[in-house]
């Protein structure tokens, strides 16, 4: 007969109060954001004492997990870049030089003298006086490779060398540049992580997509290039050989670059393109002052940078060593004497504010390799607040029109159906909020597509028992028949849009990939209220009235 | 006092002149094809790359005059459209601008906008301001194509899989062929009204797939369980009584559905207007052709008649609630 035992009552309650809890904090939207925002901000070490107000706000007891806005509800900038991992490779083999050139000069007397020849970025081409010797020159390249570090490519030797005439070719191998882009991959994101976080916005989205591209979503922030400029200044420091000073910005021979200075207008320095040491040797940076009280910076390397530095140092005193940082020059002091602690000191024409920002970019760590931007997008915040008005005006009006609508055609079933709708909606922000999806715009239409739909196994439901009461079925009997003959028809239609629902989420991005979470999760819920939900609420009302007859 | 938009017993033919119906789908077929060759889509930036930019200003919108004033920066193809909304405030003027990629560069560089801006401002009122700026480069554009297209025929090739599995084969083919009928003449309206088609329209294109199949899926069902009720009469007579028994419910559930999103088109924004609109006009000619494509081939293929074995396939075993 028509009725429900008590534990799947209870299961059903269960959850029908569970999502209206998740949904609750959605309601007071911008009090449990400053609650929340006071509690992070506590547990990132600030004083509680400046949030109790806001902490008063919200009660501890209670979910208090939002759903997340979209960038179009809330404004903010997206962009996709493409990491350039070929500088990385670029510059790995052109530091290698000097160990080249060393090892090559080594065995002079059989291989003759050697000259750096211009290439593509990637590749060291070395013309080579006496080419009968080139496989001792393969040889004794082959002495600098190492094995790869990584899980997969295990054994691979890093360089791959071979000889073309009397051109002796080094290249980074196969296995080493899948190595290399990943570590890259990773490094950069990681830094931009950090850079975003510096500024500290809520929720960005920083991701990986794909082999060589990061999405990043930061809510909030005024344009695209502002979050480029966040992220884009690259802070790539390096010390470089000095070999001259210049007034004007010459052409370098080759294996040597040209860069201007930061702040003296005019001056040119020639340096040697290998850097000594880089950025990324180094462990701390602190705004500091020199002796003379003027802002600088503070540096210390780790064991490899320090060890350089102090060879380098030591190897020549007295001759200038230029600090670059994004290719420009920002001080050429010359070497007093050998600096062994791996410590040093960066000054330059500062203001204690321009210190600060270098020490913070210099911490941050350079991007390894350059980006490329595929994709900007900067929503303005008065854009998505327009969004949010209208989408939630359309919503009430549509949730409105289909409550009436159902009540004119099924009358006191419309009625249980509308219940059902209602606990749905609460259901799919709950839902939500609880697994921290984002609302985007397009997923406000799924909403409302879904409230449009979801109606559906109801209708189908309540058609059912029209016809088992036109075939003289009891009440009772009438109802379990039209639940019971309905389902495979709303099994089957509820899984194939989930279907597209999938998909769309496993190809799609952005707003579309929203779209598809809120559609998938509203026809779970919608399944959930108009199966379970409308059942147990007609089950109750039949237990109280015991009618003779139904209306549907 | 029930509101009855369909009569409890309804006896219509729809087969009657199905030859009508099926020519008028094939026309619109064939006229759609044939307005994509000739007037091609609207890309939006998503799928051609380029900017997209939407200013807002209290000056009324005067496009000649935003022309004049980007004409002499050398964009390109430069597309201006003032946008209308109910929605909006009465001194609230808002125009789109659309630029096409740049030549060598992927994302356009900030340095355009600001000049873009700068140049709106002196030439045709300061007050402008840009509420959004969006754009793609062609290296991820091209990608979005073939994702987009990728996402439809993966979704087609599903559901064709999920309902031969539940059904038969006639079904799924019927089911598939209801559904490439909707999405031909959804991207045929979108090209004859030139609506812009951007990754959103993708998504409404998707859940019109999901929306035509819903309601196909319901008739096919019952035309399941008839056959399997009356195994002696005329396959036309089953489709009949299926698609009558179930007139109800199509309508019933179409028009919810078209009040939420009629809702959603006048009061949900422009934004998102295209995409609504994809989405009204697919569940009509997702409705239509449940019943008069879909039932139509179900009916030239010809089914199987024996259902009387139950098969663990046919969907008998539902698990019950």
């Amino acid at each position: 007969m028509l009725q429900i035992e008590l534990w799947k009552r209870i299961i059903i309650y269960g959850l029908v109060l569970a999502g209206l809890l998740f949904a609750l904090p959605n309601a007071f939207y911008s009090r449990v954001e400053s609650y929340n925002d006071a509690n992070s901000a506590i547990e990132n070490g600030q004083d509680p004492d400046l949030f109790r107000d806001e902490q008063q706000l919200w009660f501890d007891y209670l979910p208090s997990s939002l759903v997340n806005l979209g960038l179009d509800l809330r404004g903010g900038a997206h962009l996709l870049a493409e990491v350039r991992t070929t500088d990385v490779h670029a510059q790995r083999i052109k530091s290698l030089w000097p160990d080249v050139r060393d090892v090559l000069r080594q065995k002079r007397s059989e291989i003759g003298t050697i000259r750096l020849q211009d290439s593509t970025p990637g590749v060291l081409r070395v013309k080579i006086s006496k080419p009968e010797a080139m496989q001792t020159a393969i040889e004794a390249v082959a002495t600098l490779s190492k094995p790869v570090v990584s899980l997969t490519q295990a054994g691979a030797e890093d360089l791959k060398i071979s000889s073309d005439g009397d051109f002796l070719l080094i290249s980074l191998s196969d296995a080493e540049v899948l190595a290399t882009n990943e570590r890259t991959m990773r490094q950069s994101l990681e830094i931009i992580r950090r850079r975003v976080d510096e500024v500290g916005t809520r929720e960005p989205t920083i991701q990986r997509q794909g082999l060589d591209r990061i999405l990043i979503q930061v809510p909030g922030i005024g344009s695209a290039t502002e979050l480029k400029e966040l992220i884009g200044t690259t802070a790539q420091l390096t010390f470089q050989a000095v070999i001259g000073k210049n007034s004007s910005s010459t052409t370098p021979s080759f294996g040597n670059e040209v860069l201007p200075s930061l702040d003296e207008e005019g001056v040119f320095y020639t340096l040697e393109s290998a850097a000594v040491v880089t950025g990324e040797q180094l462990v701390d940076a602190q705004p500091s002052f020199d002796q003379n009280g003027r802002p600088a910076v503070n540096f210390r390397f780790n064991p490899t940078g320090a060890r350089k530095f102090g060879d380098y140092t030591a190897e020549n005193i007295g001759s200038p060593f230029a600090i670059v940082l994004d290719k420009e020059v920002i001080s050429a002091p010359v070497i007093q004497s050998h600096i062994p602690g791996g410590s040093g000191i960066i000054t330059g024409n500062f203001t204690v504010e321009e210190s600060t920002n270098l020490a913070i970019l210099l911490r941050a760590g350079a991007l390894p390799a350059g980006l490329e931007f595929l994709e900007e997008r900067t929503i303005g915040p008065e854009l998505g607040a327009d969004s949010i008005k209208a989408g939630k005006m359309a919503c009430i009006v549509a949730f409105a029109a289909v409550l009436a609508f159902m009540f004119l055609s099924y009358g006191m079933f419309g009625l249980f159906a509308n219940v059902a709708l209602i606990v749905n909606v609460f259901l799919i922000f709950g839902l939500l909020s609880a697994i921290g999806a984002t609302l985007t715009l397009p997923g406000i239409a799924g909403i409302v597509l879904t409230i449009g739909m979801a109606v559906d196994a109801n209708v189908l439901i309540f058609e059912r028992i029209r016809e088992e009461i036109k075939l003289n079925k009891g009440p009772a009997r009438a109802i379990e028949l039209g639940y019971e003959k309905a389902l495979s028809a709303i099994i089957d239609a509820n899984i194939t849009t989930f279907i597209t629902a999938v998909i769309l989420f496993a190809i799609g991005s952005g707003p579309v990939r929203g779209f598809s979470v809120t559609l998938g999760l509203g026809i779970i819920t919608s399944v959930f209220t108009a199966i379970f939900v409308t059942r147990l609420l007609i089950v109750i009302w039949f237990e109280r009235r015991r009618p003779r007859k139904v209306e549907v | 006092m029930r509101l009855k938009l369909v009569p409890n017993e309804t006896t219509i033919n729809f087969f009657g002149k199905s030859n009508v119906f099926f020519g008028v789908s094939i026309f619109a077929v064939i006229l759609s094809f044939i307005t994509y060759i000739i007037l091609g889509l609207n890309f939006g930036i998503d799928f051609k790359g380029g900017t997209s930019i939407r200013s807002e200003s209290k000056v009324e919108i005067e496009i000649a005059k935003y022309r004049n004033a980007l004409s002499s920066l050398n964009l390109g193809d430069v597309a201006i459209s003032e946008v209308f909304d109910p929605t909006f405030e009465a001194d609230q003027n808002v125009a789109l601008i659309r630029i096409e990629a740049q030549d060598g560069q992927e994302a356009v560089t900030s340095e355009i906008i600001e000049i873009i801006l700068s140049t709106l401002k002196a030439n045709v009122s300061d007050d402008i301001k840009f509420q959004a700026v969006e754009s793609v480069g062609p290296k991820v554009s091209g990608e979005l194509i073939k994702k987009a297209v990728m996402a439809i025929l993966l979704a087609i090739g599903a559901v064709l899989f999920y309902i031969w599995l539940r059904f038969e084969w006639q079904f799924a083919l019927g089911a598939v062929s209801a559904l490439i009928h909707d999405i031909v003449l959804t991207i045929g309206i979108f090209s004859v009204l030139q609506i812009k088609f951007d990754l959103a329209i993708i998504a409404a294109l998707l859940t019109i797939v999901g929306y035509s199949l819903n309601d196909t899926v319901v008739i096919f069902d019952r035309v399941r369980e008839n056959l399997r009720k009356y195994k002696k009469r005329p396959l036309i007579d089953v489709m009949n009584l299926s698609i009558n028994d179930t007139l109800s419910r199509t309508i019933m559930t179409s028009l919810t559905t078209l009040l939420a999103l009629i809702a959603l088109f006048t009061l949900g924004g422009d934004v998102i207007r295209g995409f609504v609109f994809a989405m009204i006009w697919g569940v009509v000619v997702g409705t239509y052709s449940s019943v008069f494509v879909a039932s139509n081939i179900l009916l030239l293929l010809g089914v199987k008649r024996d259902w009387s074995k139950p098969n663990a396939e046919a969907g008998t075993s539902v698990p019950q609630p």
